[in-house]
């Protein structure tokens, strides 16, 4: 009997994260040829709101568990409660995003669980046996490991802008169920005492559709403007090298590669990036790449679908006009 | 204050991956460091036991050539060193791992476990949490700032788009993120010193375990390697023309504008 995939929905204040909705939308493709209900799972607080958006999206059920101390994330309590609602209704995946959620809860829900957990995939597809198996970079995406288990449920978390989101149907209706918070007093010993989220008008790096890299090349922190210009006018994020985050000309949070964020974006712009093997590992699964770079021989040509041999102070400023008469269009 | 230090040894980052015969990742010929995430681990180890006395001491599983990785960590400042090998730990998965890791450590007294954020080689970001979970203990993932008072700690953790200040008492699992602190490097002195102090190996049958009773719930099917990305074209032209050629082909061949 098919006991549904679950997609472990992630919101903040009430903001479906992008992740979500394309797990939704992956989730409902497989669903559909495995047979079995698409269940959306949402934990917080005042979410009743969000139930017609996963019925939309794809969803068969959606399960509402709204508490006040669900109103934040915090390990204890959403693994009290998943590991229960799992326990009984006993769905064969469950799948979330490879957020920083996602990596925090999906290893502790599965050794709870005493279940396998394939982290930060970046494929996914129904094998002989009509179930799930999940591709996943190891080596910063110098190889692939392919993995299954025999083991139900399957936990996996996945990689952002690995799916597309499809488009809504609008007035898709789901069973929606209310299920309470039962937390152990046991798994309430973290304490969130603070959430302190950077003002921000770009979109955070691992979702962003379009990243705007700056490397050594960028010569000091006061030229990331002319990235930021170029970045805003196409609604991207800005990224940059880790030369460029040893130079503190910009906080590790920004570090692309292998030591900072894996990013997976539709386009990837590297301007005065050399193209380090070590950079190349957090971006070069970008679809499009384009390096902007004064030395021809630069190893990130080798990479770029596009590349531009220049100087990026002359470059990106005409690059940003040429963009803005396009969005004009 | 006990303290103990989770490390990994990994690939250098400049290693090329390939496959052997049996279409494993062949590490023949290739550099192994300590993963980097770990040196933060290792650092804040030394740092609390600086301040509060007591003993650190680093775990690792793996090959005989951890051993260097051991060295390592004690050159740095690190009291002792326990290399869990075992032939049977080449096929175990994460959960494996970790009820192995939280077997050993039973054996040792500790107030706060330190632990890389992630392994930049299989890139789980698994094994911290998952051996919190099977000591039953809590842990904070990807740790900026750590300050300890007593019994109690006060972690900055790193979330997407901003930071969470989470409160736990010890004994707890904390995992490093880059901007913890800086590493020191080892000293000569402290390389002298390294080769002075105790390394113990274990195998699996010292923990009480045997291969048997790992049962695993993760099979790698295979493994693979990615084509190789194709270097595309460079645009020619001055400055203007290669930009307004670039927007065209980006917005009319990769439709991606
Ligand atoms: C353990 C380890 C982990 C690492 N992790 C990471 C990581 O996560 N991310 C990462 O990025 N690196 C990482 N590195 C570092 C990596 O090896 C490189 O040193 C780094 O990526 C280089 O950054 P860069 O390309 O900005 O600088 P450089 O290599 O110095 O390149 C600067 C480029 O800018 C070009 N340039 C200069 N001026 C201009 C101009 N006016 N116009 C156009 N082009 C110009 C130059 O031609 C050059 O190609 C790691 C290294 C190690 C050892
Ligand atoms: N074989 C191991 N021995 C000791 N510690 C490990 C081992 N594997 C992973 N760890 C620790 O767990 C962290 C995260 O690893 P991973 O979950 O594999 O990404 C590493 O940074 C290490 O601190």
């Amino acid at each position: 009997m098919a006991k549904g995939i679950w997609i472990i929905v992630e919101q903040r204040n009430l903001q479906i994260r992008k992740v979500s909705l394309e797990l939704l939308s992956q989730g409902r493709k497989i669903a559909d040829q495995t047979g079995e209900p698409l269940v959306a799972v949402v934990l917080g607080q005042g979410i009743d709101g969000l139930a017609q958006t996963l019925a939309e999206g794809g969803a068969d059920k959606v399960i509402l568990v709204d508490d006040a101390k669900l109103a934040d994330y915090t390990t204890g309590a959403y693994t009290s409660v998943l590991n229960k609602l799992i326990s009984k209704d006993e769905p064969t995946a469950v799948l979330m995003g490879n957020t920083a959620v996602g990596k925090d809860l999906a290893p502790r829900l599965a050794q709870r669980l005493g279940v396998g957990l394939a982290s930060d995939c970046t494929g996914m597809e129904i094998d002989a046996t009509n179930f799930l198996s999940f591709k996943r970079p190891i080596y910063a995406g110098k190889a692939f490991a392919h993995l299954s288990s025999n083991v139900r449920p399957i936990l996996a978390t996945i990689r952002p802008n690995t799916f597309a989101v499809e488009a809504p149907v609008a007035g898709r209706q789901a069973e929606v169920s209310k299920e309470a918070a039962e937390i152990d007093a046991s798994d309430l010993v973290a304490i969130l005492k603070e959430v302190a989220i950077a003002a921000s008008k770009r979109p955070e790096l691992t979702e962003a559709n379009v990243i705007v890299s700056g490397g050594r090349g960028m010569k000091g922190p006061e030229n990331y403007n002319i990235l930021e210009d170029l970045a805003d006018v196409i609604g991207a994020a800005v990224g940059a090298s880790r030369a460029a985050v040893d130079s503190g000309w910009k906080e590790h949070k920004f570090q692309v590669g292998q030591t900072g964020k894996t990013v997976a974006p539709t386009l990837y712009i590297a301007c005065g990036i050399s193209g380090a093997i070590q950079h190349l590992a957090g971006m070069g699964s970008s679809k499009f790449i384009v390096a902007i770079n004064k030395d021809p021989e630069a190893n990130i040509f080798n990479v770029a679908d596009y590349g531009i041999v220049g100087d990026l102070f002359e470059v990106v400023p005409l690059l940003t006009e040429e963009f803005k008469k396009l969005v004009n269009e | 204050m006990n303290i103990v230090v989770f490390i990994k040894q990994t690939f250098d980052t400049e290693a090329k991956i390939v496959l052997d015969a049996n279409g494993q990742i062949d590490a023949n010929g290739v550099n192994l460091i300590i993963n980097p995430y770990d040196e933060y681990a290792i650092e804040e180890g030394i740092r609390l036991k600086e301040k509060f006395g007591g003993e650190v001491t680093v775990v690792t599983m793996g090959g005989a050539r951890a051993q260097e990785a051991i060295r390592t960590a004690l050159a740095m400042g690190i009291d002792k060193g326990v290399l869990i090998s075992d032939p049977a730990l080449e096929n175990t998965d994460e959960c494996a791992k970790a009820e192995i890791l939280a077997k050993a450590i039973s054996q040792i007294p500790y107030d706060v476990i330190l632990v890389g954020r992630i392994a930049i080689d299989d890139g789980a970001s698994q094994i911290a949490v998952r051996l919190a979970e099977a000591l039953k203990i809590p842990s904070v993932s990807s740790v900026l700032k750590l300050e300890v008072a007593g019994t109690q700690a006060t972690a900055t953790r790193e979330i997407d788009g901003g930071t969470e200040l989470i409160e736990v008492s010890f004994p707890a699992v904390i995992t490093a993120q880059k901007g913890l602190n800086d590493p020191r490097y080892p000293s000569v002195a402290g390389i002298m010193k390294a080769k002075k102090k105790p390394l113990q190996t274990l195998t699996l049958a010292d923990l009480g375990l045997n291969a048997g009773d790992l049962s695993l719930k993760m099979n790698v099917d295979k493994y693979t390697l990615p084509n190789a990305r194709q270097g595309g074209r460079k645009i020619a032209g001055d400055a203007a023309q290669a930009a307004n050629e670039l927007a065209r082909l980006l917005r009319e061949e990769a439709k991606v504008l």
